[in-house]
């Protein structure tokens, strides 16, 4: 009977998972892109940076996407620039969930000073534009490449989720089964780790996928400044060099829309798996 | 309410505190040499550079202890030095931001204000029309989605340059010079249309998402339930619950102050539109250091005075904080 329970559990999770139009969607739509990031460079043999074809050609059955004004491929240009948006979601979002999660569960049990410390770093922080404080980073790095600018976007992007988090644990360490586990007289680290963090795993995943997304537009922003990696292609630095390259006065949309267009499809299929998620782990917001 | 504006107040001098310890530590310690970046670019013979480096070291201080560099970069930061600009040699970084202020203030200000009553009047209406739910709440996940830059290609790629209804560069024609009179206020106007859209558009789905949320959950609420069950006409309800869902949605405007910012540097690069982002643009293209740490010092500067006037606001709004009952 004990070991039923959890089971029961996760089937009456995936039951309403697969029945969830917007998870549906959203899943959807970034297995797509996956998909097309992790595939997409292998079907062409021309580099990102090359310069292999005629100048400013529309797309065509050899460039598909159409050149840019020195004729590189920005179809291979597209695909190399998604697997970088996924990098960097990735290591960004994990980063800055990883540290938000750290503050946020130490915070919110421990409490007393402790908290009042973190709380004011937290609180700091997140007044702190992002963007800014990247932006002067990024300034004096004189070589710059998608992994730091990973690492420095989720060093940044964690204060809201450590307070989301603190409020979260500030809520579950005054229950039963907590204090029983300090009666018992386990140690801190392990209380957080076994009776905390398991109740609040769905609500951390929820948070990884906001992350996600925010690290993802932030890169975005940062490439398109003129601030993105100094080797390699992304999706914000292609739409940098389609503006420098006066893309938008020659009306090659080819270059203009393809890179934003994937950014917004990509980011708005975590919101909605994000809403979708959240109506599986929350019976009051189900409305089927 | 002192006590709670006073806390507030606290957090925000320790976050200036902080930025520009931030703006003077990123320089000295970053891996690579700003001072060899510059010598780098000009070229010259090997005994040229050298006088020039050690002109460099003395006129940046770099020849004194740190803490001293520290004492006098704040003492410079009183008297509004923030350094002469490379690229724009010999203007004053100081000069060069104010000139582009108030293009920014004039984009932003409109853009968050409308951006923010529009998207909670949208929002709170379609919490009970079935059919407007179905059409904002998808346009609105798509629309804060968007990156404020992609949008704004967007809207100039087609408005500007296949429709030729707007002009896609500049904050006014350059075969004008700015003075008083119809002509240049319609040609201001005209120019500021598309990146003040692209702005409201992407900011409106936000709100408006925002909105809907919090009526909904507002009326799920004890209060709602009970003055149902009383027999209470719905359209009160629905006015307290417009106004218990007020308050979230001002604290969320300071939260999103940072990222609105971040959208308006990048709107304004696309329409080459002459305020701050495109100012760092230029910096950045030209590795002006002076002029990039002066203006991150003006946004966090700028994000601070905002996040002051909503606590006063939302002081003035919400009772409970002049009464000391909420820490935060």
């Amino acid at each position: 009977m004990a070991m039923e329970q959890p089971r029961k559990v996760r089937s009456e999770f995936l039951f309403f998972a697969l029945r969830n139009r917007k998870l549906q969607i959203g899943l959807a739509v970034l297995l797509f892109f996956l998909l097309l990031a992790l595939i997409g460079p292998l079907l062409t043999h021309n580099d990102p940076l090359a310069y292999v074809g005629p100048p400013a050609h529309p797309p065509s059955r050899e460039y598909w996407f159409g050149t840019t004004t020195f004729g590189q491929d920005v179809y291979s240009q597209f695909a190399h620039g998604l697997r970088s948006t996924f990098l960097v979601g990735l290591i960004g979002g994990g980063i800055g969930t990883l540290i938000g999660v750290l503050i946020g569960l130490v915070a919110g049990y421990r409490g007393g000073l402790i908290d009042e410390i973190l709380n004011m770093f937290t609180n700091i922080v997140l007044i702190l534009p992002t963007l800014a404080v990247l932006i002067i980073i990024a300034a004096y790095l004189a070589v710059r490449g998608i992994l730091t600018e990973s690492v420095f976007i989720g060093l940044t992007a964690w204060p809201w989720a450590a307070r989301a988090i603190r409020a979260q644990t500030f809520s579950l360490r005054v229950r039963e089964f907590v204090d029983l586990a300090r009666m018992s007289g386990r140690n801190t680290l392990r209380i957080i780790l076994s009776e905390i963090a398991p109740n609040m795993m769905s609500y951390l995943l929820l948070v990884f996928i906001l992350q996600f997304g925010g690290a993802i537009l932030n890169a975005a922003t940062l490439d398109f400044i003129g601030l993105g990696p100094t080797q390699g292609m992304s999706l914000g630095l292609m739409m940098n060099n389609a503006v420098l390259w006066a893309a938008l006065q020659l009306g090659m949309w080819w270059w203009l829309i393809p890179p934003g267009a994937a950014i917004t499809a990509i980011v708005g299929a975590l919101y909605v798996t994000n809403v979708g998620l959240d109506e599986v782990f929350n019976p009051k917001l189900r409305e089927m | 309410m002192g006590r709670y504006l006073g806390r507030k107040l606290l957090i925000y001098v320790l976050t200036f505190f902080v930025a520009v310890t931030i703006d003077w530590l990123i320089p000295r310690f970053m891996p690579g040499n700003p001072v060899e970046t510059m010598l780098s670019r000009f070229s010259l013979r090997a005994d040229a550079t050298e006088v020039l480096r050690s002109y460099y070291i003395r006129a940046f201080q770099l020849d004194l202890p740190l803490w001293k560099q520290y004492l006098n970069f704040w003492q410079a930061l009183f008297r509004g030095d923030l350094g002469v600009s490379t690229w724009l040699f010999p203007q004053p970084v100081l000069g060069i931001i104010k000139r582009a202020v108030p293009y920014d203030l004039f984009l932003l200000l409109p853009a968050i204000l409308l951006s923010w009553f529009a998207g909670n009047r949208v929002g709170a209406i379609a919490a009970r029309i079935r059919w407007l739910d179905n059409t904002i709440l998808p346009l609105g996940y798509l629309l804060t989605a968007t990156p404020y830059m992609w949008l704004a290609l967007v809207l100039a790629w087609a408005l500007g340059n296949v429709a030729g209804l707007f002009p896609i560069a500049g904050a006014y024609s350059f075969a004008l010079r700015p003075h008083l009179s119809w002509l240049f206020v319609r040609d201001v106007l005209w120019h500021w249309f598309l990146p003040f859209t692209s702005l409201f558009m992407v900011m409106f789905g936000g709100w408006a998402i925002g909105m809907r949320n919090m009526i909904i959950y507002e009326l799920e609420s004890e209060y709602a339930r009970y003055l149902e069950s009383l027999g209470t006409p719905r359209s009160l309800i629905r006015k307290y619950a417009f106004r218990n869902a007020m308050l979230p949605q001002i604290t969320g405007l300071a939260l999103q102050l940072g990222s609105i910012v971040a959208g308006a540097l990048a709107t304004e690069i696309v329409f080459a539109y002459p305020g701050i982002g495109y100012l760092i643009l230029q910096a950045v293209q030209n590795q002006d250091y002076f002029l990039i740490q002066g203006c991150f010092l003006l946004i966090i500067t700028g994000v601070l005075l905002a996040n002051w006037t909503i606590d006063i606001v939302y002081v003035a709004v919400d009772p409970r904080t002049r009464l000391g009952m909420t820490g935060e």
